[in-house]
């Protein structure tokens, strides 16, 4: 493979039911109830995967989160806050593992 | 989106794209792309032609007060094309001649700047003809236009009102600064007087709807989803009401295209449209019941045609001093690579989703 990651890949996700058809159809009718609008807009949903999507850093639901969050009306600065929602979730991720450090460290240390 | 607002219309730079030949050009020969009518025929679809006649769109102008960065017309405070009375009358010979036409669609630029935008009002109510005007609402705020909102009312017209978003930002980056806060303002004026009640339980016939077209290089969303959107945002934020949101594609035609072609997304906007090509769009389409008139009075299959100066079909009348009833009907309809917007994903028309 001359790249990880193709942006034409993301066209062909459809694909990925070819060589288990039934699990594929499941797939994406369980992915498209999942989207369509309920007690959450699909606006709303949109923005909630784009933050994942960054969450993931999965660049083809980047992209096409991207332009699902626009087509659905938010504006960039809607979407910018949904990414930092993502970055906030990760970096305090990362951050209340401090306490398990701190735990530790102080249970070793003299 | 950083780039300038446009304040001039293509016409008055001297573009090249003003010119609808090289608009055509431009858009025929997209790599990816296959030629529309080809593609309907691959589908099993035969040719589009037109049923009965029920709608004649008027392009009463070009001029507008507002210089919109994807304004398929081109209009602007520069352009002077604008429909004589001596047109309108013509029109109006032709809804006497045709019963099945029930409604007057009047489109522009701001058609409310045309001199003589009332009198066809009156003259096509007073025929008992339902009349759609398309506004650009900030025209309800304009010098001179203040007895504007009370006319509407008291002809029982039809607003159908851009407002491409319920955000400011993304509202004025399409249609210039401080558009959305007049907007609202417009949408206030026609709500005292009655406008955009029916989702409220008021089934009053003063209809108010509102057009959402994408303020970028992407399609519309959702129709039902957005206007569910539109509707619990204006009445929370801005105390203000509507009846019904259509979604419009933006065709790649004149200042859109432009667009397109300075941003670089000119191809990539095709395949999309191309792609999302949806047969089942083709029986509910516009021109298929429309007759769409010029400034001039010549005669096109849509609006979009118009500005792409597609007349309609060879064998039919070319301008509204000639049109006779029943020459239109089963008429082939002229089609092209822009076509592709009426027809991706649920479709589109100057009345929303088609599916």
């Amino acid at each position: 493979m001359s790249n990880y990651y193709d942006s034409s890949d993301l066209a062909k996700f459809r694909e990925i039911g070819k060589a288990a058809p039934e699990l594929g159809r499941k797939f994406f009718e369980y992915y498209n109830a999942v989207f369509a609008e309920g007690a959450l807009s699909e606006r709303e949903k949109a923005l909630i995967a784009l933050a994942v999507a960054h969450a993931v850093q999965c660049p083809y639901c980047i992209d096409a989160y991207t332009r699902a969050s626009l087509e659905k009306g938010s504006n960039l600065e809607q979407m910018t806050e949904a990414v930092h929602v993502a970055a906030a979730i990760k970096g305090g991720a990362a951050l209340v593992h401090g306490v398990q450090m701190r735990t530790l460290a102080e249970k070793i240390s003299m | 989106m950083s780039k300038p607002l446009l304040l001039r219309t293509l016409a008055r730079e001297g573009h090249p794209l003003a010119r609808a030949e090289a608009q055509r050009a431009t858009i025929d020969h997209v790599p990816g792309v296959a030629a529309f009518a080809e593609r309907v025929r691959s589908t099993g679809h035969t040719a589009l032609r037109r049923g009965v006649l029920r709608v004649m769109q008027i392009n009463v102008g070009k001029l507008c007060n507002q210089t919109c960065k994807h304004c398929h017309v081109d209009a602007g405070p520069d352009r002077r094309e604008v429909m004589t009375w001596a047109t309108m009358e013509a029109c109006l010979r032709a809804l006497d001649a045709c019963p099945t036409i029930t409604t007057l669609d009047i489109t522009g630029g701001a058609p409310e700047m045309n001199p003589h935008f009332q009198a066809l009002v009156r003259a096509a109510r007073a025929r008992g003809k339902h009349v759609i005007d398309r506004c650009n609402l900030t025209i309800l705020a304009a010098p001179g236009y203040a007895g504007l909102a009370d006319f509407f009312a008291e002809q029982r017209v039809e607003i159908v009102a851009s407002l491409p978003s319920v955000l400011a930002d993304r509202t004025d980056a399409q249609r210039g600064d401080g558009v959305f806060e007049k907007s609202i303002a417009a949408m206030r004026l026609l709500n005292e007087r009655g406008y955009g009640r029916s989702s409220g339980g008021n089934p009053g016939d003063l209809r108010l709807n509102l057009v959402y077209n994408p303020t970028g290089a992407f399609l519309p969303g959702n129709q039902a989803s957005l206007e569910a959107d539109y509707r619990r945002t204006l009445r929370e934020r801005h105390a203000v009401e509507f009846d019904r949101l259509y979604t419009i594609t933006n065709l790649p035609i004149s200042r859109f295209l432009e667009y397109l072609e300075r941003s670089g997304n000119l191809q990539e906007y095709m395949r999309q449209l191309h792609a999302a090509f949806n047969p089942a769009t083709l029986d509910g389409l516009m021109c298929r019941e429309t007759l769409s008139v010029g400034w001039d009075g010549r005669l096109f299959d849509c609006d979009f045609n118009q500005m792409l100066e597609l007349a309609v079909d060879g064998a039919l009348p070319r301008h509204i001093d000639q049109f006779v009833d029943g020459a239109f009907a089963e008429a082939a309809i002229v089609t092209g690579q822009h076509c592709y917007g009426c027809t991706a994903g649920s479709g589109s028309s100057c009345g929303g989703a088609l599916l």
